[in-house]
């Protein structure tokens, strides 16, 4: 049949015509009615395997698809930890240099988690699963049967299995592979017993086939882990951290069955792309059935998933088992989300001022459109936002960003007085306050520790603040002043920025990545603040990779960095200062290198406790020990902002939680109307355009006409 | 003529495998590939092992240039260069930093970028030849100079202005297309009009300019003062004589940058949201993906090359004067 491209060209204008389909709407028209959330993302993720991905970005779809064994309680604040696919919290037991449970705290050598999962748990429909005569069909493909296979949805064959406890065992073995970089590894091989020789078993393994290597996992077990039965397995601590039952709530430690492991390791599949890496494979409320992260991710409703109950405020865990107060299971109450691909934020922000994304936060460049400062200072929406229905969240980020000193550097690091007092003078005369209201519109808070607020051993700055650099006037925190900033510079010995040794002018250096505008204004205005107290600032600007260097050399002498939580715990801000984690000395992540063996101990005492009012009184100490030393000058902790229309339901702010798409619901018929109602093409420009195109046609053909008949040869 | 085309991709030989080095010096030697690993590997938790590991698995762990600790043919080939950058000479483009098979991206991304090159450089070169052919119609008259004007302005906005101001004008105000997104199928045309349109507007000033000045050379030449003196018409000179010659460098012009079209825009495909090369290399480049960049920029070498040959192919074929030695 002959393709006749004029037809096709009137029946494209007949059918745009006929569409009810907004024309500037950016989805198909089959997907009208549909119960569907439409969201963007901005930069591309480059892991979805639960082994390796370590970013928000990532987790935006992993945690949606994975499910480990615990989750954040959506609603509750402070952070609560319960149970996911666990069917109840872990029980702890805790053992002697034996390995035999004692009650002795004197002469507990080992923490035994015991973690139990729900039966009847189901894995996503998956070529991998599928079996035919008792043998896994695509578990040993050839070129031949992969002709027409392009992506995972072109396996014509899928079957699913119940989630056991092997395959949460099967994962902390995939942490300890040598060959999955997780980033997790170092961490787990000081915690978990027998990981390390794990690891390096499967590093010496003579082939590195990955059969042969999964065929090994499968057989060879972690000296401190152990199946116990189908749904019930355990997990032995070197020493005791209470922290490890948040590692439990985070993709890294969730399900991998082996059979998904295998499927994916065929060299076949990997040159077409497929991969664990690209194609996850989940028990959660979705699966991902597009992944093509250069244009738009699809996550499906799991038909297999076992349906959830919305939480509630009064839910409460009873003897470490969930009590529920909804009964009905309804979670996911969406369908499908679709998240398209938007680099740039301009056309980002139009498609969902337009309707066509359910929600979006607010860049620098759009702050003035979306948000407005009331009389009294309060953050609002802006009329053209509010009459739309848009509802703004607000949200303290559970992040810190500050400037550090290099504690090893002659000039600003070291423990000496002069030093000291000379890191006090800088932190007096940097104003966060000021650098808030430029650089991020007002969204963010004065840090008065590492500890942002809503984790245990936050300083308010009303009750508990940093008595360094601020005193309480009249109820209300006040910063010292740069007089005072500059007497401490006389005490150091730099009285006018001249130093008393040398009687030369003080000279220091800041290290900075990035070029961009942004980052030259930050400049200035961070040389004009060390200029209140005489200090002459020399910024050197360099890439990512040379400041990396600069830093683990030590090289740097001042720096900007930041730290976003792993878990709501204060043990993973005050770890940053920790001597062991030094930057130059164990590669861990204090960059400052501060060494204090005060702050050291107490961390060590601190780091095992529960919170309570002894470990709060520990952490104020070492929060003050700090707070004077002024490894950090203390920055401040981000506000999130993010805005999503009427017609989406149950948004709460809960920063810790990744798997919230799952309470998310839509409106559709008000997403529609509204649509509908904003979206109206205007041809009105376009028949004039017309018009002076036929006009300006008709001339030219007159002139040329006219000219022609002239005869005016040159 | 088949002998003058094998000489012509033997001398690229050596133009490859200079660009190769020279890309090769720029990634290897700024950035060590231990920097590579770290980049990859993120910020947090980083360990040594986690790098040497990295490394090892990418091949990134051999010498640069030549390895001492092996034997024969190996010292060659067991070194980064080979590994990397000779590979590309059989298009074995290997695995992106993040893990991906490159050439099956490759594959997967050019239909797209195609898919507004191609229509850009249709209509582009259809209007800018009309336009240039009208202003030469009213050559040394206000028409004309008005025209040049325009052109002149029109070449001297940013690329950008014309983007964000096309989406404001006809996606936001008059809501007419989606401001960005792409689509299989048919579907893909409402996505496409507004890059398009950009891109032909974007183009019409140097295009229409540059073909002004060829039919400004040609209608100089003495067989059109023949034509003109025997009486035939202004128009039936410029469209039947002066456009057919100008022809021959404006279609040499065209092919070279055919096989180039494959490879996208780089602005265009990151503001439209378009999944093609240009906005393939501009993740790579900001993802600091080495392999791809290395296999993008081989991959433009060898196109812009074979856009040369076909160049010097057509001229035969447009001009029977010209013999290929």
């Amino acid at each position: 049949m002959s393709i006749n491209f004029k037809n096709i060209f009137f029946l494209s204008i007949f059918l745009i015509g006929c569409s009810d389909n907004p024309l500037n709407s950016p989805y198909s028209e089959n997907t009208t009615g549909e119960n569907i959330l439409y969201s963007s993302f901005q930069e591309r993720p480059k892991h979805l395997d639960p082994v390796r991905s370590y970013s928000s970005n990532e987790y935006a779809f992993l945690a949606q698809i994975y499910e480990p064994l615990f989750q954040y309680h959506y609603l509750k604040k402070p952070y609560e930890l319960i149970p996911l696919t666990a069917s109840k919290l872990p029980d702890i037991k805790y053992l002697n240099n034996e390995l035999k449970i004692t009650k002795n705290y004197n002469e507990v050598q080992y923490t035994k988690y015991i973690l139990n999962i729900k039966k009847g748990i189901l894995y996503q429909n998956h070529p991998a699963f599928y079996k035919e005569n008792g043998n896994y069909y695509y578990h040993a493909l050839s070129n031949k049967d992969l002709a027409n296979i392009n992506t995972l949805k072109d396996f014509k064959k899928e079957s699913t299995r119940e989630l056991i406890a092997d395959d949460y065992i099967y994962q902390i073995k995939r942490l300890a592979d040598n060959s999955n970089h997780s980033p997790i590894a170092g961490v787990m091989q000081e915690y978990i017993l027998g990981f390390n020789e794990y690891k390096e078993k499967l590093s010496n393994l003579e082939n590195q086939n990955s059969k042969d290597k999964i065929d090994f996992m499968k057989v060879n077990q972690i000296s401190g882990i152990k199946k116990i039965d189908n749904y019930t397995f355990s997990i032995i601590l070197k020493k005791q951290y209470p922290q490890f039952v948040y590692w439990l709530a985070m993709p890294f430690f969730s399900p991998m069955p082996w059979e998904a492991d295998l499927f994916y390791n065929q060299k076949i599949l990997k040159n077409k792309n497929i991969t664990l890496n690209w194609y996850p494979i989940g028990t959660g409320p979705f699966k991902l059935t597009e992944n093509n992260p250069n244009l738009r991710m699809v996550l499906k409703k799991n038909e297999n998933f076992r349906g959830e109950v919305y939480p509630s405020l009064k839910d409460k865990i009873e003897n470490k088992k969930l009590i529920s107060i909804n009964k009905e299971k309804v979670i996911p109450f969406i369908d499908k989300a679709i998240f398209s691909l938007e680099k740039e934020q301009i056309p980002r922000w139009n498609k969902f001022l337009q309707g066509y994304y359910d929600n979006s936060g607010i860049a620098s460049d759009n702050y003035d459109q979306a948000v407005s400062l009331d009389s009294s200072g309060d953050i609002s929406l802006t009329e053209e936002l509010e009459s739309k229905g848009i509802h703004l969240s607000m949200a303290t980020a559970a992040s810190t960003y500050y400037i550090g000193f290099n504690m090893l550097d002659n000039t600003v690091g070291g423990n000496s007085v002069r030093s000291k007092y000379l890191r006090q003078a800088i932190s007096l005369a940097i104003d966060y306050e000021e650098y808030i209201s430029i650089f991020t519109n007002g969204r963010g808070i004065v840090a008065q520790s590492p500890i942002p607020p809503g984790i245990f051993g936050y300083q308010d700055g009303i009750k508990k603040y940093n008595q360094t650099l601020f005193n309480m006037n009249n109820q209300r925190l006040v910063k010292k002043t740069i007089r005072d900033a500059k007497l401490l510079m006389k005490k150091a010995g730099y009285e006018n920025g001249i130093d008393i040794n040398t009687g030369k002018p003080l000279v220091l250096y800041f290290e900075a990545t990035g070029a961009g505008a942004d980052t030259y204004s930050f400049l200035n205005w961070l040389r004009k603040q060390f200029k209140k107290i005489d200090i002459q600032l020399v910024t050197r600007v360099t890439d990512y990779n040379r400041f990396q260097e600069k830093m683990i050399n030590g090289t740097g002498q001042i720096f900007q960095w930041g730290w976003n939580a792993d878990y709501p715990d204060p043990e993973n801000f005050l770890f940053l200062l920790y001597s062991k984690n030094g930057k130059v000395n164990y590669s861990g992540e204090n960059a400052a290198n501060y060494n204090s063996e005060a702050f050291d101990e107490l961390f060590i005492k601190m780091k095992n406790m529960k919170n309570s009012p002894r470990r709060e009184k520990i952490i104020d100490k070492m929060l003050s020990i700090i707070q004077e030393d002024c490894p950090w000058i203390w920055g401040f902790h981000p506000k999130s902002f993010s805005l999503s229309h009427g017609w989406v339901q149950n948004v709460e702010s809960n920063l810790m939680a990744n798997n919230t798409l799952k309470y998310k619901k839509i409106s559709i018929k008000e997403r529609e109307g509204n649509i509908k109602i904003w979206n109206k093409a205007n041809f009105t420009l376009l028949y004039v355009l017309l018009f002076l195109f036929i006009s300006l046609i008709v001339s030219v053909f007159i002139m040329i006409k006219k000219k022609d008949k002239e005869k005016a040869y040159d | 003529m088949i002998n003058y085309v094998i000489k012509r991709f033997l001398y690229a030989i050596p133009i490859l495998i200079g660009v190769n080095l020279l890309t090769f010096t720029l990634f290897f030697v700024v950035n060590s590939p231990e920097e590579v690993a770290r980049l990859h590997l993120g910020n947090k938790r980083v360990t040594q092992e986690q790098i040497i590991s990295w490394n090892e698995q990418r091949g990134y762990n051999y010498p640069l240039f030549i390895n001492q600790s092996e034997q024969g043919i190996n010292v060659i080939k067991k070194t980064i260069f080979y590994e990397k950058s000779l590979k590309l000479f059989y298009f074995e483009f290997g695995i992106s930093d993040s893990g991906r098979d490159i050439k099956y991206d490759i594959k997967q991304r050019m239909w797209p970028s195609l898919a507004i090159a191609l229509p850009s450089l249709l209509v582009g070169l259809m209007l800018n030849i009309t336009f240039a052919l009208f202003f030469v119609f009213f050559r040394s008259t206000r028409v004309d100079y008005i025209g040049v004007i325009i052109c002149v302005a029109l070449m001297s906005i940013s690329s950008l202005f014309y983007i964000i101001g096309g989406q404001y004008l006809i996606s936001k105000l008059l809501q007419l297309v989606p401001i960005s997104g792409y689509s299989q199928g048919y579907e893909a045309i409402k996505f496409l009009v507004l890059p398009v349109l950009i891109s032909v507007i974007y183009g019409i000033g140097s295009g229409t300019r540059w073909y002004r000045s060829l039919f400004l050379e040609e209608i100089e030449k003495d067989y059109v003062k023949t034509a003109k003196s025997k009486g035939l018409s202004e128009a039936s000179v410029l469209f039947k004589h002066v456009f057919k010659n100008a022809l021959i460098p404006i279609l040499t012009g065209v092919v070279v940058i055919l096989p180039l079209l494959f490879l996208g825009s780089l602005i265009v495909e990151s503001f439209f949201g378009i999944p093609g090369l240009g906005s393939y290399t501009i993740d790579a480049i900001q993802s600091q993906d080495f392999a791809i960049v290395r296999a993008m920029v081989f991959l433009g070498t060898v196109l812009y090359i074979i856009g040369l040959i076909l160049t010097d192919i057509s001229y035969t074929l447009v001009d029977p004067r010209v013999r290929l030695k």
